[in-house]
């Protein structure tokens, strides 16, 4: 008699796929919530009022021109990189290797740039790290998918160990480079004679890489989307047989996938030492080539959503420490409010997946 | 449940309006509005250092002030040097070795700013009117801190704890860069000045801050034989293995005596405040700020803490004098009489005060018996980079 099982009072069920505008409506209200989350915490804990936290958010990555540059650039080289891991994520590979990937790349385009400075014209130089970095990039990206479609391998164990080679690799060369001795920095490469620098476009520093996050958005989409082998990538993805069945080399379109994932990480690797950073340290990707799964993933693996979850980590980002700076908060507040913020947004992605049914509280009193 | 919500949330909004943020500007009349820009927070001893100074410098000149945390050396210094340019800074400061070059290129695209920068090498060569490096003879604090030791070494013997053979010294340092080795190298003879029989042996972590590896450099020393230790790393991971070993520690950046009651003997730190008061100084009255810019134990800019109980009987009264001493010029820290340099007295050294690539020597540092360390004409950061009889060094891969 007692034994009678008590039912959970709700129930989950798979959701069909859902509207568009219903989906965006329960994105929107994880955001509100979050943002109504993020005020209580930061009234309760410092005091501050919430609206003027808004406000610096936003003044943090729209303030100035040159901010909104910079906000603009981050967007840029996150989306970059995030669109590097897309394709191979389309095709089920979990590419968490984007952070060795692109310090590779960056390796590479130093080495050109220290090395090559003084003995060949400055365009060669440049032509040289394009080329080094992207191939730089794409060799580590071809080493775990060669591995993959050989032996099937642990395709993120091995994409996540290159991480640390990469990393090594470059502290290694930092000591090889430094300048002064025994600093353990490189400092800015070439800094009185700009060789190997990028150059400017239409006089700004911060173009070009958003003009090469937009081209490459746009080409990858196309690729993915309405091309051969994205489809290939497609149905590699989907199921592995079913490929094999229909007559796709599976190991050829690893392959072929992960040598362009490491070429585009190679490309930002370029982008950051000889466009932006002008030095190579260990910490130059700073974590973005994991921030970049989160990205890739959040967007549902497509190009286009990418440059609005891009953007909406790099706004977060960028306001976050705005927050620090105006209100002297500690810099681990700000990424309080992110990791909240991220909560949320990823929290609601189950929403959009599942239903949540209530029980009626009357069945309930029959059984007592 | 969501009407209790909503009430909790009305109460705490309306907490938050009755005690809004009082944001009190300075409002004496000053021309000069400061930027600084922080590598990490004040959770680092290095960073804290700095930010104390930074408020107390600008709260005594009533200059409104912006802090930047937490910007690494990279783009980021760049682009926040120029941020608080835009934002009306005229004096912009960075506390980080690597910011040097970042705020170079900030400089060049602002003539009108002022841009100063902690412990770089470069603003004597670049010789641009509105780039200004700066230190501190700190060499000169490690060797005071280095008589502490020294005093506690000569109790130890006295005791009989140790032989005087058995008087080793551990350092964990962070990287073989000459700021290191000038800041070890004048502790060891600060030590050696009151007891002879000294040695010492040093680690490198190859970072500035690196808690593991700095405490497992210094379980490395203890297990060698080491019997007092200090640091140039900015963690807390060496004094926390000297409190568990019961080893006195010699610290720096500033006092360690909370987390290390028992073996906490004295640390040596800079007082960057004199420096931030003469460069805002110079940019209210117009002024130019020297290219390099050295404080020492005068100008109040190489201070020693409270002595902490662990030191022997009589250190303070040995401090006192050895400090005036300095100051008045009667002994130098790196006397070339006091130290050789593979069983030789050195009487000649090209020091490489001048940055390149290839490390070359360019200035002749040993004059009047005694290596002159960040001197006039020289630069302010450190380049006392020889490796001197006495210590040895364990690993140098950094």
């Amino acid at each position: 008699m007692n034994s009678k099982k008590q039912e959970p009072s709700f129930y989950l069920v798979k959701r069909d796929a859902l509207p568009w505008h219903k989906a965006l409506g329960i994105r929107i209200a994880a955001i509100v919530a979050a943002m109504v989350v993020c005020a209580v915490v930061t009234t309760v804990l410092t005091g501050i009022n919430p609206i003027q936290v808004y406000v610096s958010i936003f003044l943090g990555a729209f303030g100035t021109a040159r901010k909104t540059w910079i906000t603009f650039q981050n967007v840029a080289i996150l989306l970059l990189i995030s669109l590097a891991l897309t394709p191979a994520f389309r095709m089920h590979f979990w590419n968490i290797g984007g952070e060795g990937q692109v310090l590779v790349g960056g390796l590479a385009s130093a080495a050109c740039m220290i090395c090559l400075a003084d003995k060949i014209p400055n365009a060669l130089v440049i032509l040289l790290m394009i080329v080094c970095s992207l191939g730089a990039g794409a060799i580590w990206g071809l080493i775990p998918a060669f591995f993959k479609a050989k032996w099937n391998t642990n395709e993120t164990l091995s994409t996540l160990m290159m991480n640390y080679i990469a990393t090594q690799l470059v502290a290694f060369f930092t000591i090889v480079w430094e300048v002064p001795k025994g600093s353990g920095k490189i400092g800015i490469i070439n800094q009185n004679s700009s060789i190997g620098w990028l150059p400017q476009i239409a006089g700004s520093k911060y173009l070009l890489s958003i003009l090469i996050a937009a081209a490459i958005t746009v080409l990858l989409y196309i690729y993915l989307v309405y091309s051969k082998q994205g489809y290939e990538i497609a149905v590699v993805g989907e199921s592995e047989r079913t490929a094999r069945y229909v007559g796709i080399k599976v190991e050829k379109v690893i392959i072929r996938t992960m040598l362009i994932s490491g070429g585009i990480c190679g490309l930002v690797g370029l982008l950051l030492v000889g466009g932006i950073n002008h030095t190579v340290t260990t910490t130059i990707a700073n974590g973005q080539g994991f921030t970049a799964v989160m990205v890739s993933w959040m967007a549902k693996f497509n190009p286009i959503t990418m440059v609005f979850t891009s953007f909406l980590i790099i706004f977060l980002n960028r306001g976050a420490s705005e927050i620090s700076t105006t209100f002297g908060l500690n810099q681990s507040f700000a990424d309080i409010l992110t990791g909240i913020i991220l909560f949320f947004i990823i929290g609601c992605e189950f929403f959009i997946s599942y239903k949540i049914n209530f029980r009626k509280k009357a069945g309930k009193g029959e059984n007592n | 449940m969501k009407k209790s919500m909503k009430w909790l949330l009305a109460v705490v909004m309306m907490l938050t309006l009755s005690v809004l943020p009082s944001f009190a500007g300075s409002a004496e009349e000053t021309t000069v509005k400061a930027g600084f820009i922080f590598l990490h927070d004040e959770n680092s001893t290095y960073d804290l250092n700095f930010i104390n100074a930074a408020k107390e410098a600008c709260e005594n000149m009533g200059i409104e002030y912006i802090f930047k945390t937490g910007i690494p050396e990279g783009q980021e210094c760049y682009e926040a040097a120029c941020e608080l340019a835009d934002a009306g800074c005229n004096f912009v400061f960075a506390d980080s070795f690597g910011h040097e070059d970042y705020m170079i290129e900030a400089a060049r695209e602002f003539p009108d700013v002022q841009f100063c920068h902690a412990t770089g090498t470069k603003a004597h060569t670049e010789q641009m009117p509105n780039f200004h490096n700066a230190f501190a003879s700190i060499y000169e604090g490690r060797y005071l801190a280095g008589i502490v030791a020294g005093m506690k070494l000569n109790e130890m013997i006295e005791a009989g704890e140790i032989t005087a053979e058995e008087a080793k010294m551990g350092y964990v340092g962070a990287y073989t860069y000459a700021e290191v080795i000038s800041g070890f190298t004048s502790f060891y003879l600060g030590a050696r000045s009151v007891c002879p029989s000294v040695t010492m042996e040093v680690t490198f972590t190859g970072s500035w801050y690196d808690e593991t590896a700095e405490k497992e450099g210094a379980n490395k020393l203890i297990d060698d034989g080491c019997v007092l230790i200090s640091q140039h790393a900015d963690s807390m991971g060496a004094p926390t293995a000297c409190e568990t070993a019961g080893v006195p520690n010699v610290s720096y950046n500033g006092s360690t005596v909370s987390a290390c009651p028992n073996t906490f003997l004295v640390s040596s730190s800079i007082n960057w405040a004199p420096y931030f008061e003469y460069a805002m100084g110079c940019v209210a009255g117009g002024e130019e700020i020297a290219a390099d810019w050295t404080g020492d134990i005068a100008t109040g800019s190489v201070v020693l803490t409270d002595l902490g109980s662990a030191v022997a009987e009589g250190t303070q009264e040995a401090i006192d004098a050895a400090k005036a001493d300095l100051i008045a010029g009667n002994i130098h820290v790196f006397d070339t009489a006091t130290f050789t340099v593979e069983g030789k007295n050195l009487e000649s050294y090209m020091a490489d005060v001048d940055t390149d690539p290839d490390y070359e020597g360019d200035h002749e540092a040993v004059v009047d018996g005694y290596f002159h360390e960040s001197a006039e004409g020289f630069r302010s950061a450190p380049y006392f980079d020889i490796q001197i009889d006495g210590i040895e060094f364990l690993d140098t891969a950094f």
